[in-house]
């Protein structure tokens, strides 16, 4: 899809990302049937739930864009139906399908072509690019909508790129239901430079708007005989951009956890420092809205047969405060033991407030928060389905 | 000619019979998107195959290609393959 460059954007830092007090906190919960939505009140404290919305889909991820503070996106398919995203101007109170979901195209005649079987990853655009959206889906594609998610084009040449193509592998490659295209960041500076990661196919960055992508692998670690200069075998679970240092990454990957500071392009194995017995495995990782040495993961275990479990049956958030260098258990008030919970890469995050609050849900379907930067967590809310996603929203 | 909708797809069409014409199995359902739109890409991917779970039966008889000719006296039942939990 032709895309025109955007202006040149000044290269300064954005704001620190705040609340505004005048928007309404909610949590944009997803699961493998359906997905909620959870009013806050002021003080984080109760907590309304709204939904189910789509029982019986499986919602990959639901997503608020930012900039109108009342439009959301829901990556959508049912296990006997194909893929589509469903779109709400009113908080969520309606809904309409998009006219054209993601799809890839056509193949030509006697060629097998790809079929996309859901969209998993949603990213709003730029602030000065009213009405675009990014996708990520599975098989791996990358997607753009100019129209609020109304309709979607392939985007950039990588969905078709031989390269990429090979490097994206087969559905026998990835995780267990489909390989992946997520992450998808734009940098807050500048519309045109972008980045994705691929489970599997490593961390891919832009500077002229998607027109090409190149990997950034340096300093990532590979299984034990694979050659690392193969993007084909980079498994990166969950990258993040620090908005208040844009050129700062966090990664959580299949092997460790990484940093990397622009304008190098070397990932840095912070997870080196975790404790051995909890090592440095897990699929999501938070960052602080305002302090990009301040970030959040949560562990599991990556020993034998890679249960990703939180280990030995205790669950913790880990917490960085210095960019890596060490890490602090926060684990005061999740249970002492016997809790295997498993938490997916878009199933933890965080929101604007001050303190900054925290949120996660597993995939046993608990929904877990912290009003205080994880010193202390509490249960918000039990039995749900297969927790997929969980994101806050600032509504209008 | 008579089509019968299955209840995933009734958030479409909200009934579970409904008309639609075409000369071939492609067509009656590309004339139900016109119909209802966003319904036939739930059935039919983007390299124009039908879903892994979608069945068609013409007159009770399985039909696997688009290409199938249909008469408008037909009736086309679509199936979902319900599996998993």
């Amino acid at each position: 899809m032709a895309v025109k460059k955007p202006k040149a954007a000044s290269r300064k830092a954005p704001a620190a990302a705040r609340a505004n007090p005048s928007r309404k906190s909610a949590l944009l919960v997803a699961t493998r049937k359906g997905a909620w939505v959870y009013h806050g009140d002021a003080a984080r404290r109760s907590w309304q739930p709204d939904g189910p919305h789509f029982l019986g889909h499986v919602i990959s991820h639901l997503v608020l864009d930012p900039r109108d503070g009342r439009t959301l996106l829901a990556a959508a398919k049912t296990g006997h139906l194909g893929p589509t995203v469903f779109r709400s101007t009113d908080r969520g109170r309606n809904w309409k399908e998009a006219a054209r979901p993601p799809a890839f195209a056509k193949a030509p005649e006697g060629e097998k072509g790809r079929a996309v079987d859901h969209t998993f990853w949603l990213t709003p655009g730029h602030r000065d690019e009213q009405g675009v959206w990014y996708a990520g889906t599975s098989p791996q594609g990358l997607f753009r909508s100019g129209d609020g998610g109304v309709t979607w084009e392939p985007f950039s040449p990588i969905n078709d790129d031989s390269e990429y193509r090979k490097w994206m592998g087969t559905v026998q490659d990835g995780t267990p239901d489909g390989p992946k295209l997520h992450s998808v960041i734009v940098d807050p500076r500048d519309p045109a430079h972008l980045y994705f990661a691929m489970s599997g196919g490593g961390v891919h960055e832009s500077v002229d708007c998607g027109r090409s992508f190149k990997p950034i692998l340096q300093g990532l670690e590979v299984f034990e005989g694979m050659d690392s200069a193969d993007p084909s075998f980079h498994d990166p679970h969950c990258v993040r951009l620090c908005p208040s240092n844009p050129d700062r990454l966090y990664q959580q990957n299949h092997c460790g956890i990484y940093r990397l500071d622009a304008p190098t392009r070397v990932w840095v194995r912070i997870g080196k420092s975790m404790p051995k017995r909890v090592g440095d495995i897990g699929f999501p990782l938070v960052v602080h809205p305002r302090d990009d040495n301040t970030a959040w993961v949560f562990p599991m275990d990556g020993t034998a047969v890679w249960p990703r479990t939180s280990p030995e049956g205790k669950p913790a958030v880990y917490a960085t405060r210095n960019g890596g260098k060490t890490w602090q258990r926060l684990d005061a008030g999740l249970p002492e033991k016997q809790a295997w919970w498993t938490v997916k890469r878009q199933a933890m995050t965080a929101d604007t407030r001050d303190p900054v609050g925290l949120y996660f849900g597993t995939t046993s379907g608990e929904l877990w928060m912290s009003r205080d930067e994880g010193r202390r967590w509490n249960c918000l809310a039990r039995h749900f389905p297969e927790i997929y996603a969980v994101e806050t929203a600032e509504f209008e | 000619m008579k089509v019968l909708i299955p209840s995933a797809l009734r958030s479409y069409t909200e009934q579970g019979k409904v008309s639609a014409s075409g000369a071939t199995l492609g067509a009656v359902l590309v004339d139900l998107d016109r119909l209802y739109p966003g319904i036939r890409f739930r059935m039919i991917d983007e390299q124009e195959q039908i879903r892994r779970h979608i069945r068609c039966f013409v007159n009770g008889v399985q039909v696997r290609d688009l290409a199938q000719p249909l008469a408008a006296s037909d009736e086309l039942v679509i199936v979902q393959a319900l599996s998993g939990g």
